[in-house]
């Protein structure tokens, strides 16, 4: 049974955790992220979850305890944010290095200098290549969806491997919205409790951590490179049981209104909910535009992208973070990459927009379908990158 | 004080390990595991110990062992606790356990002191053994929060105008201890049985607790590698290495040293110091020996001693 309750995206974020039957939550302060540790730790003062939260001295420390956590055999919840994600940056190597199947809500924030508070994605675009499964949520909903099944994702034993769900910050981390949530027991049943490939038992005494050189190490990159090729079987696996629980469809990629477009917006996170507002409002005057949005960030889902601009002329990919002096920014090239393999010619322009939080409009967006109709219509692209709304 | 006869046969820390022949490190890993009371979990921060005794795929160690990083052990070691004390609640867990971090003093006194101060705050119940061979070894010798004064090392080399490190030891025990931990102690591994029963004690504790044992380094102190033994007891028979423990508070001297031999005994075996032999550094050696007298005052004084 489900009902629907009121929720912020951190509460939402929390609220999964504590239903998904955490053992370990360590964690440390950062807003916009800070309402997810402050709710589970109301949860664990009051007496309502079996879980131990370490309220450690840094992200450092959070993201090092949960590694030890996990290696003896705990599921691990925790939670940060912009700065905290950059001082855990070395422990995100090793918690996937390590097989570790931590779950972490990243309430994605700009990085400093100059310091700010507001959402993009910089923070988790600068640990894209450290190993962890990327997910980002377009709402509170959905990171409670994600977060659940998260757990199930990251444990499977093809998989072990952390898993960050993303979630835009201010925009759904502190946005009450309506979230349909499931009974405790239907969560309890569907993630059960972690069953551990391995763990530093005394029974069984294991070397965890060892040095690795010229030898071995490129052969256990090599294995979570595997682990993430067969993450992909195991998402649809998960996602297709939580649909027959909660009749909510998840996948690695979210379509709207592509199927007879000539144009697109993809994107990440909440972004997507406001083209697909637009959108529905230019088809509904004729314009054959739709909204590609993957859930599913790393591993980059390739063939239901190809698959979801098959018939596109234009695609316009924005970014919400810079990738200081590259090509495109980090999603455009993952798309150019991936089109380029495929001998695709569709024509992409990049859209750089929204840093260190800065508003992106229904007429931003809808500026974009313009320019990515004109583009469809001409075949050429005028400007590759453009950087929306911001004062040149 | 426990005897040779009392101590487990069982070797938990196996020979075949990287670690120099005379490294402090090795012994002192090898004493502890014979010290256990039960099943042991290890946590190594980065550094010799780690690196030279878990060169994959082969390990010297017979108990689960983890190391993740370099500055981390104790919030590792947090991890574990709290993981260990969440399964028993859910029946997934269900024997008792001892936790032990080792590190280094670079990975204690400089860049892990954070991690650690956090984990003493907390109130995790494991024991902490920094093993001080005064320098980052692993990395080729360089300079740390815990090199003595006038030492040689490839940060703080033996230079014509500066002859050494200028600055001095930290009091790593004061700053546990500022903790108001149960209990916190020096160590050093020529006074074995002294040690083995600190180890013992701090696993008895609940909750955490910390030893810092003395520890010789043939390659980074530049000294003969079967001098390790002399000159860890040349370091407290000279009063540099002051043996005592704290008690909930209460400070206690261990091992008295009525008639302290003179510092250069201690330094003229170790190469790092050889340069403060020359005339125009002779000074310096007066200034280490005065460090020693003053450091030696205010331990005996806080032993109630003096
Ligand atoms: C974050 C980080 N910085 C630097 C290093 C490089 N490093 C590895 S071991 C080490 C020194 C270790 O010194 P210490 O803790 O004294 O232990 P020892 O090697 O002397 O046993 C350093 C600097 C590292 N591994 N990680």
């Amino acid at each position: 049974m489900s009902r629907v309750i009121g929720l912020t995206g951190d509460e939402a974020a929390a609220y999964a955790a504590k239903q998904s039957n955490v053992d370990v939550v360590a964690a440390y302060p950062i807003t916009p992220q800070t309402i997810i540790v402050e709710t589970f730790s109301e949860y664990v003062f009051n007496g309502e979850v079996h879980a131990e939260f370490i309220c450690v001295e840094s992200e450092h420390s959070a993201m090092s305890a949960c590694i030890g956590a996990s290696l003896a055999g705990a599921r691990v919840f925790t939670a940060t944010a912009s700065q905290g994600l950059a001082l855990m940056h070395e422990m995100l190597y090793i918690a996937s290095g390590l097989r570790c199947p931590i779950v972490m809500a990243v309430a994605n924030r700009a990085l400093s200098a100059p310091i700010n508070i507001h959402g993009d994605h910089s923070d988790m675009m600068g640990s894209r290549d450290s190993g962890w499964i990327q997910i980002y949520a377009e709402n509170a909903q959905e990171a409670y969806d994600w977060i659940i099944q998260a757990f199930r994702i990251a444990e499977d034993h093809d998989v072990l491997l952390p898993v960050t769900v993303n979630l835009d910050g201010f925009i759904l981390s502190h946005s009450l919205e309506g979230v349909e949530v499931q009974d405790d027991e239907e969560v309890s049943r569907f993630v059960s409790t972690r069953k551990p490939l391995f763990r530093v038992d005394p029974d069984r005494p294991i070397t965890v951590g060892a040095l690795c050189l010229t030898d071995y190490y490129f052969e256990v990159k090599r294995q979570q490179v595997e682990a993430f090729d067969k993450a992909f079987q195991v998402i649809e696996k998960v996602n297709k049981e939580y649909y027959e629980l909660t009749g909510r469809e998840y996948g690695t990629v979210d379509v709207y209104g592509v199927e007879d477009s000539e144009a697109a917006i993809l994107c990440l996170g909440s972004t997507a909910g406001t083209a697909k507002a637009v959108a529905k409002n230019l088809r509904s005057k004729g314009r054959k535009v739709g909204v590609i949005k993957p859930w599913v960030y790393r591993p980059f889902p390739s063939e239901d992208l190809l698959e979801a601009v098959k018939g596109l002329k234009a695609l316009a990919v924005l970014d919400r973070a810079c990738s200081f002096g590259a090509p495109y920014g980090a999603l455009c090239s993952d798309i150019a990459s991936i089109l380029y393999r495929n001998g695709s010619d569709l024509k992409i322009f990049n859209g750089i927009y929204g840093l260190g939080g800065r508003d992106i409009t229904p007429s931003d967006i809808k500026v974009i379908f313009d320019e990515a109709l004109e583009v469809a219509r001409t075949g050429t692209v005028k400007e590759p990158i453009k950087f929306v709304g911001v004062r040149e | 004080m426990v005897t040779l006869k009392e101590l487990t046969v069982e070797e938990l820390f196996t020979s075949g390990h990287r670690l120099c022949a005379g490294c402090g490190a090795g012994i002192i890993a090898r004493m502890t595991l014979k010290a256990l009371r039960r099943p042991t979990i290890i946590v190594n921060a980065t550094g010799c110990l780690e690196v030279a005794s878990t060169i994959y795929p082969y390990t010297s160690w017979r108990t689960p062992w983890v190391h993740v990083a370099f500055e981390n052990a104790a919030a590792v070691a947090s991890g574990i606790e709290a993981a260990i004390k969440a399964l028993k609640k859910r029946g997934a867990w269900n024997k008792e356990v001892d936790i032990i971090a080792f590190a280094g003093d670079g990975g204690t006194f400089d860049i892990g002191i954070q991690a650690l101060s956090g984990a003493l705050e907390r109130g995790h119940d494991f024991l902490y053994i920094c093993y001080d061979n005064e320098a980052y070894m692993n990395t080729g010798i360089q300079r740390s929060g815990a090199t003595p004064h006038g030492a040689a090392t490839t940060t703080s080399p033996a230079g014509t105008k500066i002859p050494g490190k200028p600055e001095f030891k930290k009091d790593f025990i004061g700053i546990c201890a500022a903790h108001g931990i149960e209990y916190a102690a020096t160590a050093s591994p020529a006074y074995w049985n002294d040690y083995i029963r600190k180890v013992q004690r701090g696993l008895a504790v609940e909750g955490p607790a910390v030893i810092h044992v003395f520890s010789p380094c043939p390659l980074g102190m530049r000294h003969d590698s079967d001098k390790s033994i002399e000159i860890a007891r040349l370091a407290v028979q000279t009063r540099y290495w002051p043996v005592y423990e704290v008690e909930n508070g209460k400070y206690k001297l261990n091992i008295k040293v009525p008639r302290p031999k003179p510092i250069e005994e201690f330094l003229k075996l170790q190469g790092r110091f050889r340069h403060l032999f020359k005339p125009q550094f002779q000074h310096e050696i007066k200034r280490i020996q005065e460090w020693v007298d003053e450091n030696w005052k205010r331990i005996t004084e806080l032993c109630g001693e003096a």
